[in-house]
């Protein structure tokens, strides 16, 4: 057991602050060297050109002047809250929304939260989304994701039979994403959550959407699971932008829990190919 | 696949000379509209009102810009998913409008639109914001300010890069790409 650690919900605003800002404007280094790798492997000219104006982009926006994409998304965020913690100082969740809400003024970035029937602006990109996980000791980690409605609207979560099996959801997920084509602006980061729940998949496949890019699962099963997807769909010929080519999908990542046994719960959450998200550990 | 430079408004010349897959560099003026301007925008057209711009010639832009910085005239500006505006493209196609910029797939009708009104579909590389802010040298509310990142902008814009999705021939640019590298892993 940890000692109980105060900590202090400014603390967690401010770096709630730092991280929307960081996200918004600046491509994590994975996601930047898994597409300079696909660049490397591309056969498609128009591919290149997509890509290397990627690349141009990733380089304006770091300058400070523009952020990577227009839609710069609503603020999820991922909290692991040691069970020994106590929050000081005000209210953790006020203290994220303020983060966000800040942030958002102050970067110049576009609000994107409305009311879901008569579409009114909020203009305050809020509320943040919010997951919490408690875990042992005493400290916060935090996940920013910066999501796009583009991306995510190319999402889905799926009741599949028990007997669809391994070869029901590798078929779900391929032609999901053939189905989805240019929209979710490929090349795509594809999370997959495998069992647990109806809601329990989708934070899942959410969850996996922010793995080192690339890095195969732990479990051997579903490593070979993620690359036999990740060729199928990359078989596609969509190629970055949806302009054809090699690029569809630049990984799949997989997260997996049991399961009811008159269940198989599955879900598909997209990431784009600006895929912005930031993490600190208080 | 060619490449050309073209000047807004358009003429049925400009977009008939268009196959998918050329590359044109866009300039003059463009309105900006997504889903909610379009809703109005279609609206207003049911009741006879006047319209925030006259469409004959047009290109749309389905975008939603971020904030502009102190001292430029917007902030980072690429397409958004052209299929939300699946309902209202033809109508406004039919009212002359020779263009739309966005990215993803449209409807069968919007392909339909463009081959019998002589209209084209261009797609911009979605995420590329940053780079395609850079390329708008005005901006200008002109409707709905209300509506924040989804008010209608006029927008001047000088050289923007994009690609010919469906041309007025009934061909599709996402589709073509496709068959072209399927199968080569
Ligand atoms: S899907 Fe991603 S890159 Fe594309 S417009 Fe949305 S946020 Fe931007």
């Amino acid at each position: 057991m940890s000692e109980i650690r105060n900590v202090s919900v400014k603390d967690i605003e401010e770096a709630i602050y730092k991280l929307a800002l960081d996200a918004a404007y600046h491509i994590p280094e994975d996601i930047l060297e898994a597409e300079k790798k696909a660049y490397e492997n591309e056969k498609s000219e128009t591919a290149k050109k997509v890509l290397e104006t990627i690349f141009e982009n990733i380089q304006v926006s770091s300058e400070e002047e523009f952020p990577l994409c227009q839609d710069t998304g609503l603020g999820i965020i991922f909290m692991e809250v040691g069970q020994d913690v106590h929050f000081t100082d005000g209210y953790i969740i006020d203290a994220i929304n303020n983060g966000v809400e800040r942030a958002y003024k102050d970067g110049y970035l576009r609000k994107s939260s409305c009311h879901p029937l008569t579409r009114a602006n909020y203009g305050n990109n809020l509320p943040a989304i919010v997951h919490t996980f408690v875990v042992p000791g005493n400290k916060v980690k935090l996940i920013f994701d910066a999501k796009g409605g583009g991306s995510e609207s190319m999402s889905k979560v799926q009741m599949l039979k028990p007997a669809d099996g391994r070869a029901g959801i590798v078929q779900t997920v391929v032609d999901w994403m053939i189905q989805a084509g240019p929209n979710p602006c490929p090349p795509t980061i594809v999370g997959v959550g495998i069992g647990g729940d109806f809601e329990r998949a989708a934070v899942m496949a959410k969850h996996a959407t922010l793995r080192h890019v690339g890095q195969p699962s732990d479990d051997p099963e579903l490593a070979d699971m993620e690359q036999e997807i990740l060729t199928k769909i990359n078989n596609s010929g969509i190629g970055p932008a949806g302009l054809g080519g090699l690029t569809t999908a630049l990984a799949v990542h997989i997260e997996m829990q049991p399961c009811h046994i008159a269940t198989l719960p599955l879900a598909i959450n997209t990431a784009c190919h600006v895929n912005r998200h930031k993490e600190i550990e208080l | 696949m060619a490449e050309y430079k073209l000047t807004t408004p358009l003429s049925d010349d400009d977009i008939i000379k268009l196959k998918a897959g050329d590359k044109v560099l866009l300039s003059g003026v463009v309105y900006t509209a997504r889903d909610a301007a379009h809703m109005r925008i279609v609206e207003s057209i049911k009741k006879g009102e006047e319209l925030p711009f006259d469409p004959k010639g047009q290109v749309i832009y389905y975008v939603g810009p971020s904030p502009a910085r102190p001292g430029k005239p917007i902030g980072s500006a690429g397409p958004t998913t052209s299929y939300r505006m699946n309902p209202f493209a033809p109508i406004l196609i039919e009212l002359g409008q020779k263009g739309m910029i966005g990215k993803g797939k449209m409807s069968d009708e919007v392909k339909e639109a463009c081959v019998k009104y002589k209209a084209c579909y261009f797609a911009s590389i979605g995420g590329a914001a940053a780079v395609v802010g850079k390329a708008v040298k005005k901006a200008e509310i002109i409707a709905y300010p209300e509506l924040g990142p989804e008010a209608v902008r006029r927008l001047e814009v000088e050289d923007m890069p994009l690609f010919v999705c469906y041309d007025a021939h009934g061909n599709d640019l996402y589709e073509i790409a496709k068959k072209e590298w399927a199968n080569k892993l």
